[in-house]
């Protein structure tokens, strides 16, 4: 009986300290700009990209920090079905299924058309959204009608779609795939393309405003939107079925449509097929809908300055409040982990026993022989594969951190070899151990000498820390590609985003010389810094 | 006299290069040592292997209790040890200072005292203060090494090496590298030493000082010792060959 009883205090003591921690724990996690989303039984996450633009989602242009589009609205319905509320996740593109696989979000939903290949990895819901691809060309351009008429020409469209594959399989079409819509139809204006083929709906948002272009022909195939969801999951599947028959049924989807101007035929047949019943048929009308109105004047019409200088303030608060801490606090985090790791790995190199130093080696010339961007889908979707599964922001300042820590320690290693022989012989020589002789006389002296490499590295890091997006965080440059393509204005988002990049390394540009001038041990040094 | 070093037949090699070869001294206590001899013959490397700081082949160096002892090349277990227990005992002072940078010269006399005989500060200071004055850089103690002279850079050296409270004090060409009319301000210290009774063993190029304050000089040639012994006997009347040629090259 004692035995157990003490069994028993010592759990609730256990229980305790566990609850202790995870107050500390939950309020460093608080602290640090709430990074993790607290997952909600309630909450149906679903993954998309708000880069991807109109009408699917993009930024509100009347409120940046609000995504809007018809799939929020689709979601925002169909969560309501299913008695949850809906919760947007920012994820790249290219990047939704992996992303779904790992488990940032239950269901991925954002243009993703209907496929074999994709089948193989995830189940679809039956479909929410038919169309065709269209094609534009420029105004004056009267040779192209159809895809047999690309013949030798170059096409442009998204990467990854299934233009993309529609333009390859055609053969003899010079294909170029882009990130981003605007810039597959600024081309094509510019005549760097003969003609851009899209989904419909980005077809009608993108390229109708822009006087220079036109639609040709009819909607080449027709394909299906459908939403993704892990193959595990189907009693999920089942409940969204469920949820957008329902929709279909009580017109709200066709409502929904209709507000983003993109009901057509293809849709409104898809309907009438899964439902028996008839659904009122649309013209495609998007010219006259409001939405779509509101959406153009932005991308096209011309501002005055007073507007343009309005526009810009209004870019200030995504970019300073959402992207720029978000770039701060991956930048310190990653830095600290890279000069950590990179000063233990100059010191392994220089002074442990030979397997040590190989593997040190080793370490640095991989981490810097490979590519960042590899390194981060590895640590992101690469890892969950052996059970690692890291939030974005760790999975960001892992691999921002053990990237820059090879850089990190060919710096120190060179600042170690830079201090004289001398000095190691002379704390040796006063009994200190080698390891006393590093800590007080030969790291801090190349210390010193490293802080200009470092400062440089950490410039450069803070920049490259924009590549992070492609594992789902929202940091500066992201946002700058949300903003740049709502509003269609690379020029003004671009150079303010670029200034603040600017103003936010000037500090640490300025700290770096002041530490500099401090540690001087030569005055001279120190007067011309 | 106790004799306080003894060095027993050390042999040390660079390469196919003998650098010493079997050299035997000894050292009695508060005696000054005067190493001597041609660019090359093996003293610097004879004083580094009596502090550690070169790792000798074949052989024996007793320090007051402390005793390294090499065969064939084997290195016994508690080496490290010993190596540091021998470095706490044998002061040491370089031809190039070796003074830290970052620290002050206050700083650079107390680091080792709190890093490695676990000094307190304030006590270590309080020696510190006293040697430094000692050596005549009362005034320069929160100098940095750089704001320093040559002359007063050694003097720093010696003050930092002596706040170890070494049982014998090491000097590598300690006046080198030093402008000439710098050299008589070190000297005057290692005499100073020497009168209060320090143990000092001195490589040195400086021969009126090893004559004028020596105990016993002791000439290598090429690894080996030739003649020890009294400064006197072996300035006036060198009994080997190799000494009398290489004192040539100093009268002329």
């Amino acid at each position: 009986m004692r035995r157990r009883r003490d069994r028993e205090t010592e759990r609730r003591r256990d229980g305790e300290i566990l609850q202790a921690l995870y107050r500390s724990v939950s309020l460093s996690l608080l602290l640090s700009v709430s990074l993790f989303t607290t997952a909600n039984a309630q909450d149906l996450r679903w993954g998309g990209d708000a880069e991807g633009g109109a009408p699917y989602l993009l930024p509100n242009p009347k409120n940046p920090r609000e995504i809007v589009g018809f799939e929020i609205d689709l979601m925002n319905a169909l969560a309501a079905q299913l008695k949850r509320k809906s919760v947007f996740v920012q994820n790249q593109w290219d990047g939704l299924v992996p992303g779904l696989q790992r488990g940032n979000y239950e269901l991925a939903v954002n243009g993703i058309e209907i496929t074999e290949d994709r089948q193989q990895q995830v189940n679809f819901s039956i479909a929410y959204y038919l169309c065709g691809e269209r094609l534009s060309v420029r105004v004056e351009e009267n040779a192209i009608q159809s895809l047999a008429d690309l013949k030798g020409k170059v096409a442009g469209t998204l990467k990854a779609s299934l233009a993309q594959r529609i333009l390859e399989q055609a053969g003899g079409i010079e294909v170029r795939s882009y990130e981003n819509q605007n810039n597959a139809y600024d081309d094509l204006a510019i005549g760097r393309l003969s003609a851009v083929l899209m989904d419909e709906p980005i077809a009608v948002y993108y390229s109708t405003p822009n006087p220079k272009l036109k639609l040709v022909g009819a909607p080449i195939e027709q394909m299906e939107y459908g939403i993704a969801v892990r193959k595990r999951d189907a009693a999920l599947l089942q409940q969204v079925n469920d949820g957008l028959l329902a929709l279909m049924r009580n017109g709200e989807l066709q409502r929904i449509y209709e507000k983003w101007g993109i009901w057509n035929a293809a849709t409104a047949q898809h309907f009438e097929k899964l439902t028996g019943a008839k659904a009122a048929q649309a013209a495609d009308n998007s010219a006259t809908n409001q939405v779509f109105q509101d959406f153009t004047q932005n991308q096209t019409r011309q501002l005055t300055w007073g507007e343009r200088l309005q526009r810009w303030k209004s870019y200030l608060p995504p970019l300073l409040f959402v992207g720029a801490p978000m770039t701060l606090l991956i930048s310190l985090l990653s830095m600290v982990v890279a000069v950590i790791l990179g000063l233990a790995l100059a010191l392994v190199n220089l002074y442990a026993p030979q397997p040590f130093t190989w593997l040190a080696r080793a370490y640095v010339e991989v981490m810097r022989g490979t590519p960042l961007l590899i390194q981060l889908y590895l640590i992101f979707y690469g890892l969950p594969n052996i059970g690692i599964r890291l939030s974005p922001i760790v999975a960001a300042v892992v691999g921002l951190g053990l990237n820059y820590a090879a850089y990190e320690a060919e710096n120190y290693r060179a600042g170690i070899n830079a201090i004289p022989r001398g000095q190691m012989e002379a704390a040796l020589s006063l009994g200190m151990t080698r390891w006393q002789a590093l800590q007080h006389i030969v790291v801090p002296q190349a210390m010193r000498l490293v802080i200009p490499p470092v400062t440089n590295d950490f410039i450069a890091l803070f920049k490259d820390s924009s590549i992070v997006s492609v594992i789902t965080m929202v940091e500066l440059t992201k946002v700058y590609g949300q903003l740049a393509s709502t509003y269609y204005d690379y020029i003004g988002v671009g150079l303010i985003t670029a200034t603040i990049y600017f103003l936010m390394g000037l500090p640490f540009v300025r700290l770096a010389r002041w530490a500099e001038a401090k540690l001087a041990t030569d005055k001279r040094v120190a007067a011309s810094l | 006299m106790k004799q306080l070093i003894t060095v027993e037949n050390l042999h040390k090699s660079y390469g196919a290069h003998a650098a010493l070869k079997g050299v035997s001294l000894a050292v009695e206590h508060s005696q000054l040592t005067a190493l001597i001899g041609p660019s090359g013959c093996g003293k610097s490397t004879l004083l580094r292997c009596l502090n550690g700081l070169e790792q000798f082949d074949e052989g024996r160096i007793c320090i007051g209790t402390i005793t390294l002892e090499m065969h064939e090349g084997k290195l016994p277990a508690d080496h490290s040890t010993k190596l540091r227990n021998l470095r706490e005992q044998a002061g040491m002072v370089f031809q190039s200072f070796n003074l830290f940078p970052h620290l002050t010269v206050l700083e650079n006399a107390t680091l080792a005292p709190v890093v490695v005989k676990k000094q307190s500060k304030p006590a270590a200071e309080k020696i510190a203060r006293e040697l430094l004055k000692k050596v005549g850089l009362g005034e320069r103690m929160d100098y940095y090494p750089s704001q320093l002279s040559g002359g007063q850079q050694q003097r720093a050296a010696i003050a930092r090496a002596l706040a170890m409270e070494p049982q014998v004090m090491l000097y590598d060409e300690p006046t080198s590298a030093l402008d000439p009319t710098l050299v008589g301000e070190v000297l005057g210290i290692m005499r100073q030493l020497d009168d209060e009774g320090m143990t000092q063993v001195v490589v040195t190029h400086e021969m009126r000082f090893a004559r004028e304050v020596a105990d016993q000089v002791i000439v290598l040639s090429a690894g080996e010792i030739v003649e020890a012994g009294d400064p006197e006997v072996i300035f006036t009347a060198p009994s080997d060959e190799r000494t009398r040629e290489f004192l040539k090259g100093f009268l002329q």
